[in-house]
């Protein structure tokens, strides 16, 4: 199990670098087009290492710029959803009784919503913009934090040192604060890595509609979708992203996994 | 279980109204109008447009002007499909999504539990392994990347299948689609299938039947079957929200004239009618599958009638 940890996370960890200075080493920019270039094959000829899109821009950089959003929403995402499901699980496992009742059964009715299509509606609504679609990602994926963090909090409350805390006169808001949540973090970054790749999906699935980030800057999905119309001639500009965003998304998936089993033993499948 | 049933029902209904409420005021708090970007009007004109949409009226009156509609049936006018109505665009979409959706499942629920089974059956060996690492691709690879690459390798490398839905008929149009719905759900029904089963299987009532001399297959179809399958019933609510999830990049990515295309359109165009109607159609239809669901679960585990 920790060699799936180590594999995925040495993938990750590489992706990210080459991403980072990739597109900085590269002679090429993500805009530019060169229109003796159109559809180039990948290949070491003018340093066009995954070719060119039908308009001659370099897709290696373009990639490498995708990969770039996909990481960040990636991270802005998970922390809105582990800002705000650590807050609403805690808060209902600590206090507990009717107020527990009310928020989970909340949790419980959100889960069967179809958050994505909100989503959009609210793209649709709003401009497009890039922060928005962080939040509304986050905003999603915090149902599955707050369950979690809600469980674990409920046994934690039990324990003594809250009893101690609470018995020195220390208020519900602090000992949240200081006791109960300090306590949460391994399981919580168990449950951040297998958020990630939600996260990621969403945006990815947006920009392949064409409903996420925008022309000129690009992701992995908006990459994918553009390959698509290419795919009979210059099958490189489908397959480079799609199995790229495929192998990130099993590294997350991998890596959430493997920390589960390490950490987390009853909670696993 | 009526008792239940009724309740489930009446649990049903505050949900369904918070989804229309949530989605109704996301899109009158937009920023700009529908009328925005066209052509600069005269006041009076617009004046009029307004009064016909009832988009002059108060807020709450609108919204109970709309759910007034959305009783009888009626979800408004489209804004961009000139003279169409909402309800009859999704009349017109609904059955193409709903037969691809149905199919994708019931695909999903048979290869899913059978794969997972086998895979419980034979822990720990080569068998599961390969059927647990094509589940882990499965759950990991989204829908519009299988949809692409299955149409490069099945339809214009080796031609077996038509890449598109339109200009062919038959059966071979339906089979890229639905493979492509299913096959997450296939992964994902399979790692809960093979979990729960491993878990049912070491239970003492198998062990008993065991001692009775009872073969494997009677064991598991008999005895095994039906306490495995709670984990994935209840997995049902979320599978169908991800059908209809992946059926608009399915239907957009085949060509399919279903409702998820009619979205995705309408939410390119800001079709705000149009948009806000297929949400709410699609939010009450999640609501209903899954209050099925829900009664179903009722049925198989009576336990749960009386929490």
């Amino acid at each position: 199990m920790t060699r799936t940890i180590k594999v995925s996370a040495t993938f990750l960890l590489t992706i990210a670098l080459v991403a980072v200075a990739g597109p900085w080493l590269s002679p090429h920019d993500y805009v530019a087009t060169n229109f003796d270039r159109l559809l180039a094959a990948p290949g070491l000829g003018d340093m066009h290492l995954f070719g060119t899109d039908d308009l001659g821009r370099d897709l290696f950089v373009r990639t490498m710029l995708g990969v770039r959003v996909t990481l960040i929403v990636a991270i802005v995402a998970s922390l809105v959803s582990l800002v705000i499901g650590v807050a609403y699980g805690a808060v209902a496992g600590f206090v507990g009784g009717r107020v527990d009742a009310v928020m989970m059964r909340f949790v419980d009715t959100l889960y069967a919503l179809p958050f994505i299509f909100f989503v959009i509606l609210l793209m649709v609504a709003f401009e497009r913009n890039f922060l928005l679609i962080f939040v509304a990602i986050g905003a999603i994926n915090w149902l599955d934090m707050a369950r979690i963090v809600r469980g674990q909090t409920l046994s934690l409350r039990e324990r003594e040192f809250v009893e101690a805390a609470k018995l020195a006169g220390v208020g519900t808001p602090r000992i949240i604060l200081r006791h109960i949540a300090p306590n949460l973090i391994g399981i919580v970054v168990v449950y951040v890595t297998l958020t990630i790749p939600q996260a990621i999906l969403v945006e990815s699935f947006l920009s392949f509609l064409g409903l996420g980030v925008q022309e000129p800057q690009t992701s992995l999905g908006a990459l994918v979708n553009s390959g698509l119309g290419q795919m009979e001639g210059a099958s490189w500009m489908l397959l480079i992203p799609a199995a790229l965003l495929a192998a990130i998304l099993m590294a997350f998936n991998f890596l959430g996994d493997g920390l589960r089993d390490l950490f987390d033993a009853r909670q696993g499948p | 279980m009526l008792r239940y049933t009724l309740l489930r029902i009446l649990g049903a209904i505050p949900t369904l109204l918070l989804v229309i409420a949530l989605a109704f005021l996301m899109v009158h708090a937009a920023p700009g109008g529908p009328f925005d970007d066209e052509r600069a009007w005269s006041p009076e004109i617009e004046a009029n447009f307004k009064a016909k949409y009832n988009l002059d009226a108060p807020l709450p009156q609108q919204f109970v002007h709309y759910i007034g509609g959305l009783l009888r049936g009626d979800f408004g006018p489209s804004l961009r499909y000139v003279d169409r109505s909402v309800s009859e665009l999704i009349g017109n979409a609904f059955p193409y999504s709903l037969q691809l959706g149905a199919l994708a499942m019931a695909l999903a629920l048979v290869v899913g539990v059978g794969a997972g089974t086998l895979a419980a059956l034979r822990q720990d060996t080569l068998l599961d392994r390969t059927v647990m690492g094509f589940a882990m691709t499965g759950i990991s690879i989204p829908v519009f990347v299988i949809a692409p690459v299955l149409i490069l390798l099945f339809a214009v490398k080796l031609g077996w299948l038509p890449a598109g839905w339109s200009g062919t008929a038959g059966a071979g149009r339906y089979v890229l689609p639905v493979i492509t719905l299913a096959l997450p759900q296939i992964a994902y029904i399979a790692r809960l299938t093979r979990a729960s089963m491993i878990d049912v299987l070491g239970r003492d009532f198998i062990r008993t039947a065991r001692a009775q001399g009872l073969g494997t297959a009677t064991i598991v179809r008999v005895h095994a079957l039906k306490p495995a399958m709670l984990p994935v019933l209840s997995y049902m609510g979320p599978a169908i929200a991800a059908i209809l999830t992946g059926s608009v990049v399915v239907e957009e990515v085949f060509g399919i004239p279903g409702l998820g295309q009619f979205f995705v359109r309408g939410a390119l165009n800001r079709d705000y009618t149009l948009v806000l109607g297929i949400v709410i159609f699609y939010a009450a239809l999640i609501v209903a599958l899954n209050l099925v669901v829900d009664i179903l679960y009722g049925v198989i585990d009576p336990r749960v009638r009386y929490r």
